[in-house]
């Protein structure tokens, strides 16, 4: 491989990027969070939340909705985008844990929910699902280390519990997803009436599959552009296919609900509410169905990558707004994140990229290591002999 | 359970509270108005009346419900507690409560939640809170909340028109262990309106309460779609290799 180090715009940028990262870091750990922070008792939650925390657990839906789709109901079309889709999962996962340590106040502490249990507390179950689904997610990218490195009983191991897996992704996932909307259930007061619902775990984890079908999309075109390579145009318009009849639900879903609570009449007069309600709705969510839903949109791979693109940033939009907007407009407060809280939210992003470029690079992340087909076909053959008749006749 | 019962009309807003609290509580002496990380509670003038704020220990606490750790706990006698060898600085407290009251160490490095205790250790030795003991003219009260109830109601019914008939607390978020009276105008601007009568805890605990069988539904669920599928997908297998390789019979 080419060893020979170049310096780029983008290598440049990252580079300025951790470097302020890192400064802002030990700022955090040496000042406290008061000097690196505009958070306060008037807004004790800012982009570490908002954005690390509930942005990044979105970002990973693509993990358990592709494997979903290929381990457990046999869609082998979509099989090229799983590795890919959960590798993502496991940066977007990293993600969480890197901001959870700048953000909580006890970092050292942050094994306690496993111990010290409050199960009337959506934070508990947070807190479990990162866990758990953390430990699922590095178990799946597991099987690429160990083919990667040749230890084939591993890797043989590893390949049999895909199956098991991704049930264990597909249930932490749901839990985990619905739970960060759970979590300002709690705050019928504090949140804008816009956002607040009854429906806001639903609505998270069905947004979740919508952008983690989109994150799928997105992070396909970059890898192949990355590669060289063409498109996967064929099997991302059918991934678009998916989205759009996610996006359908989740817009008529939204609708119905603001309809259905009366709340229609807050969209007029247009105020700072209404107008980033609007915004996030009609160009986040609206505009990318109507895109998914058009067959011309979703042969045109350029088309394809924008308009999933719009719908990531539309995600972005919306659980920022649950986050920050929804409460800043109830409170009078007004928070603008610090340039600490930026450059460590971007350090992490950079990290995640970084991460994933390595990987689509040094494991077996875009196609399956070929060979260990062989040896793999081998001990498939043999265990199948010691299966009774029974299971393979009937 | 215990109470506080706070009598704005009563209060002439000496302040005596505060710093028997800072006192009892090890707060610095000197301190800026208002609450925060080193004052429980503080007086807030409203005209030529005041009013007291502090946590005000709901019969069904968000925060106790909130906390992943279980660090805030509702303690039989009334006092919401608080236990900072467990927190882990999440500060879903501070979002949870609807009265918008715990305070946060933002300057330290190992930073703990604030707010007021009722006194906790105090009362469970049977005695009044600092504030109420200290209080010279009786606006601070303190005793059995139905006690306190009956006290509201009795001031009320004595001097109705100094009084607004609404004892706040005692329907608010499901009820609190703090009890606000005082005029019809304080008690109707002083306090959010977004605050409703209900327990907020039960929001989110519809939810909780539903995940072991959502679990397992969706559990059972994914096993049998994947049994079915594999099923067919293996008959269909089958049926291509019979069809292939044998060349029928």
């Amino acid at each position: 491989m080419n060893s020979r180090w170049k310096w780029t715009v983008w290598r440049a940028v990252a580079a300025v990027i951790l470097l302020s990262g890192a400064v802002a870091a030990v700022r955090r750990f040496t000042l406290g969070l008061g000097a690196v922070t505009d958070l306060s008792d008037g807004f004790p939650w800012g982009i570490w939340v908002s954005f690390d925390v509930m942005c990044g657990v979105g970002l990973a839906g693509g993990g358990f909705t592709i494997s979903a789709m290929v381990y457990l109901f046999g869609r082998e079309r979509y099989r090229s985008l799983a590795r890919p889709a959960i590798f993502t999962a496991f940066i977007g996962y990293l993600m969480v844990v890197g901001g959870l340590i700048f953000d909580l106040g006890h970092p050292w502490r942050i094994w306690h929910p496993m111990v010290m249990w409050n199960h009337h507390s959506v934070m508990f179950e947070v807190a479990w699902c990162v866990t758990l689904y953390t430990t699922v997610l590095a178990a799946e990218v597991s099987t690429m280390v160990f083919e990667r490195l040749k230890m084939v009983r591993s890797a043989h191991i590893a390949h049999n519990l895909a199956v098991p897996l991704t049930m264990l992704a597909v249930l932490l996932s749901m839990l985990h997803q619905s739970s960060l909307g759970s979590l300002f259930l709690l705050v019928p007061g504090r949140l804008h009436a816009l956002w607040y619902t009854p429906l806001l775990p639903f609505l998270f984890f069905l947004s979740a599959i919508g952008v983690g079908l989109s994150m799928t999309i997105v992070e396909s075109n970059l890898t192949s552009r990355s590669m060289g390579r063409a498109v996967e145009a064929q099997v991302l318009r059918s991934v678009a296919r998916v989205a759009a009849g996610v996006y359908a639900l989740y817009v008529l879903l939204r609708l119905g609900d603001l309809v259905w609570r009366g709340q229609l009449g807050a969209l007029w007069p247009v105020d700072r509410a209404a107008a980033f309600f609007l915004l996030e709705f009609a160009c986040g969510f609206v505009l990318p169905l109507a895109l998914y839903a058009r067959t011309r949109v979703r042969r045109n791979s350029r088309w394809l990558y924008h308009t999933a693109q719009l719908a990531v940033l539309g995600f972005l939009f919306n659980r920022l707004n649950v986050g920050i907007t929804g409460f800043e407009v109830v409170s009078g407060v007004r928070y603008t994140p610090t340039w600490e809280e930026m450059s460590i939210t971007l350090s992490l992003v950079t990290v995640g990229v970084i991460l994933f470029a390595l990987a689509i690079r040094y494991l077996p992340v875009l196609e399956e290591e070929k060979s260990l087909a062989p040896a793999f076909a081998e001990r498939q053959q043999s265990q199948r002999s010691l299966e009774p008749a029974a299971i393979r006749g009937g | 359970m215990k109470a506080i019962l706070f009598d704005a009309t009563w209060c002439v807003g000496c302040g005596a509270c505060v710093e028997a609290c800072a006192e009892e509580n090890g707060l610095p002496a000197e301190a800026s108005p208002g609450l925060h990380a080193d004052r429980y509670t503080s007086l807030e003038e409203h005209d030529d009346t005041y009013l007291r704020r502090l946590c005000m220990h709901c019969l069904h606490p968000s925060c106790v419900s909130a906390c992943p750790v279980g660090a805030l706990q509702k303690t039989e006698a009334g006092p919401v507690t608080y236990d900072f060898d467990r927190c882990i600085g999440c500060r879903y407290c501070m979002v949870a409560c609807p009265f918008s009251i715990p305070r946060y160490e933002w300057s330290s490095l190992t930073p703990r939640v604030r707010k007021c205790e009722m006194c906790s250790a105090r009362v469970a030795e049977g005695k009044p809170t600092a504030c109420a003991e200290i209080c010279p003219t009786e606006a601070t009260m303190f005793g059995e909340r139905d006690e306190m109830i009956a006290l509201a109601k009795q001031r009320i019914a004595e001097n109705p028109d100094d009084y607004s008939q609404h004892i706040y607390g005692l329907e608010e978020a499901g009820g609190t262990c703090v009890l606000v009276i005082g005029s019809q105008e304080l008690i109707d601007t002083a306090f959010d309106p977004r605050v409703p009568d209900e327990a907020l805890p039960e929001k989110t605990w519809v939810v909780l309460s539903r995940i072991p069988t959502a679990v397992g539904v969706a559990g059972v669920g994914l096993v049998g779609l994947n049994w079915i599928i594999r099923r067919r997908m293996a008959l269909m297998n089958d049926t291509e290799s019979s069809n292939n390789g044998g060349g029928g019979r």
